[in-house]
């Protein structure tokens, strides 16, 4: 039998998390993201996991990395401030092809900006955060019962594709109480990550299987001998400086969303089949947009409703397909414009873009999206 | 010679390594490895955990599980690792400016914790692979290419900071003593807890040339006759000790070490049943 509980978005991510088999969380505490770590610190040593308070955010995610190396699945939860110092070694695990979660619960910024409030002023931050090129998967979930499940998810797609995920939360839904269904741990689908069949002698940790290109994951201490680094590498992880080896390299990093691209990416609609204009949100946005675009429909306005769940991989195919018909876009976003430029890409000029902007550390209200919407249709 | 069980710990397809010949650090290397050896330490069970620079190269060189991670953060990886294979023997090898500037924090953190880690810190006074800029190490006085008039900037001694931080195993050689380097990374593989190693290491490359040590013979005589042993040290005054580099053992004590305290509380809360 499911069972019903009534949590913060936090404890209900963090619960999520468990189920997806996490066993090591790595943390430091930082507004509004800290009883992520708070439940972790209490539920992890129950059954048999491992939490950990770091010295500091760096040494967090580090901390998440070594756990993830030595067989776990691993965690870290931050915000913003927090989410920049993390970008350094975010990059390490997508060059090392190291398994691991990463939450960032959004609140405003830059710098300490506003710990207690909500923004969504960290999406760019998500892709291009930490420097070179990399694939990023990042969900946004919109309600608490989705912080649940986008957890297992991220899990998923991080064991699955040997790679960094992010959850891109923020600060209502983090603190804000709701009904979630919680499963039975019997009917969730885990994936773990491949492991290596071959003999500890000829393990090559960064040679990719042929019908995957992706490359097993042995752990320090079940028996194989493995190097790591965050210098671009060969197949055997030792550092190169030949061309046609780091070329390989960087591309099947990239390979990861590029070639799965459609089994990663998620998005959610409503009323989009006769829409003559779409709203475009995602995170606590979504909400509001969501009712005021059924409060427009009573009103007989032939609006959609779009919510990427993966901020990244974008799903620009399916939001180009749709404007199409739906010949106005209305973006409301809490930044001054960041999703609205992979809209814009998406669309290719066949739709007109509208913005909506709001950074007071508020959301915004039903009436502002149904007044926007009203004045375009 | 290296001994055959020695030479079984080296990853030979990745040579030849990329240290200058002469290099203080390859000293350091097989005394590591004669200890891991003598240790009866197994290669699939050994983890080698560094940051960024010269020393931290290492690690790629041994034939065990290896992780060559960022600029001073190894502990803080070595830390996770750890606590979730408490089993795994972790040598976290470090360069003075990876350990005790940038890496500072995970330093005096791991210290803190007491976790079961033996640090070797090779301490050569300066940042070599990036050209012989200052280090906190670097002495007063000494030049660097960012101290091309003599750095001002008072050192750090490392042996003294984790002792203050709560390191259970702290001790000092140099390279011209081998011997003694695999004896005290022996002891802090021995120890049940944090042990930090330091290895006065040089760099005639990029710190000799500058301070009149410009052969690698010059560095070693260096060491030798400017190392005094803890228990001669201790009746010379401060001016006597000037520029002495005091060897020995000064930590030997025992208190919880960091996994084992863990693994007491998933116990305590039924969690080692789930």
């Amino acid at each position: 039998m499911p069972r019903i509980e009534f949590w913060q978005g936090n404890v209900s991510l963090a619960y999520g998390a468990i189920a997806a088999g996490c066993r090591f969380f790595g943390g430091y505490p930082i507004t509004p993201s800290s009883e992520i770590a708070e439940v972790m610190s209490e539920e992890l040593p129950r059954v048999n996991g491992r939490f950990i308070q770091m010295e500091d955010e760096i040494a967090g995610i580090a901390a998440t990395i070594g756990g993830s190396v030595a067989g776990y699945k691993a965690m870290t939860a931050t915000s913003g401030p927090g989410f920049s110092l993390k970008q350094e070694n975010l990059g390490l695990a997508y060059m090392a092809e190291i398994p691991i979660v990463v939450v960032d619960v959004m609140r405003g910024g830059p710098s300490t900006g506003l710990p207690t409030s909500i923004a969504q002023q960290d999406v760019m931050q998500a892709r291009w955060g930490t420097h070179g090129d990399h694939a990023t998967i990042a969900y946004a979930p919109s309600s608490v019962q989705e912080c649940y499940e986008v957890a297992i998810k991220a899990f998923n797609m991080a064991e699955r594709f040997r790679q960094p995920v992010l959850i891109m939360s923020d600060e209502v839904l983090g603190h804000m109480r709701e009904k979630v269904v919680v499963p039975e741990a019997g009917d969730l689908t885990l994936i773990d990550r491949k492991k290596p069949a071959c003999s500890p002698d000829d393990f090559m940790a960064y040679k990719p299987d042929p019908e995957d290109n992706l490359p097993p994951m042995a752990s320090f201490g079940d028996g194989y001998r493995w190097h790591i680094t965050g210098l671009t590498h060969n197949e055997w992880g030792f550092p190169t400086n030949c061309a046609t080896e780091i070329a390989f390299k960087s591309a099947r990093l990239m390979d990861k969303v590029n070639v799965y691209r459609d089994e990663i990416v998620e998005y959610e609609t409503e009323s989009v089949e006769d829409a003559e204009m779409i709203v475009v949100a995602y995170g606590s946005v979504a909400r509001t947009a969501l009712s005021a675009v059924r409060q427009a429909r009573a009103r007989n306005i032939k609006v959609g409703y779009f919510r990427p769940v993966t901020l990244w991989p974008f799903p620009d195919r399916e939001i180009e397909k749709l404007s199409e018909k739906a010949g106005k876009l209305i973006v409301p976003e809490l930044n001054f414009g960041q999703m609205i430029h992979e809209v814009e890409r998406a669309v290719h000029g066949k739709a007109g873009i509208i913005q909506m902007s709001l950074v007071n550390g508020e959301l915004f209200q039903p009436s502002e999206i149904l007044g926007k919407i009203e004045e375009v249709a | 010679m290296p001994r055959p069980e020695v030479l079984d710990w080296l990853r030979k397809r990745f040579f030849p390594h990329m240290w200058c010949p002469g290099c203080g650090h390859g000293i350091i290397l097989h005394a590591i490895l004669r200890a891991l050896v003598d240790s009866g330490k197994k290669r699939e069970e050994t983890v080698i955990a560094s940051g960024i620079g010269c020393s931290s190269r290492m690690p790629g060189y041994i034939d065990a599980c290896t992780i060559h991670t960022t600029h001073g953060r190894s502990l803080a990886f070595a830390t996770g690792i750890k606590l979730a294979n408490p089993e795994l023997t972790i040598v976290d090898v470090m360069g003075d400016g990876d350990c005790t500037a940038i890496g500072g924090n995970h330093f005096i953190h791991a210290c803190r914790r007491n976790i079961g880690i033996t640090a070797v810190v090779m301490n050569n006074n300066i940042y070599g692979m990036t050209g012989g800029q200052a280090s906190p190490t670097t002495p007063l006085g000494a030049k660097a290419t960012t101290a091309p008039y003599g750095a001002i900037d008072p050192p750090f001694d490392i042996c003294k900071l984790a002792q203050g931080a709560g390191a259970t195993y702290v001790a000092r050689a140099t390279i011209a003593q081998p011997v003694i380097c695999e004896q005290y990374i022996k002891n802090g593989l021995a120890n049940n807890g944090f042990s930090v190693v330091e290895i006065i290491s040089s760099c005639h490359t990029q710190f000799g040339r500058k301070n009149n040590r410009r052969t690698p013979l010059d560095n070693i005589n260096f060491f030798r006759n400017n190392s005094v042993p803890i228990a001669k040290a201790q009746g010379m005054t401060p001016e006597d000790l000037e520029g002495k580099i005091v060897t020995g053992e000064f930590v030997k004590r025992e208190t919880p070490e960091y996994t084992r305290l863990y693994l007491d509380l998933i116990s305590r809360v039924g969690g080692n049943k789930a």
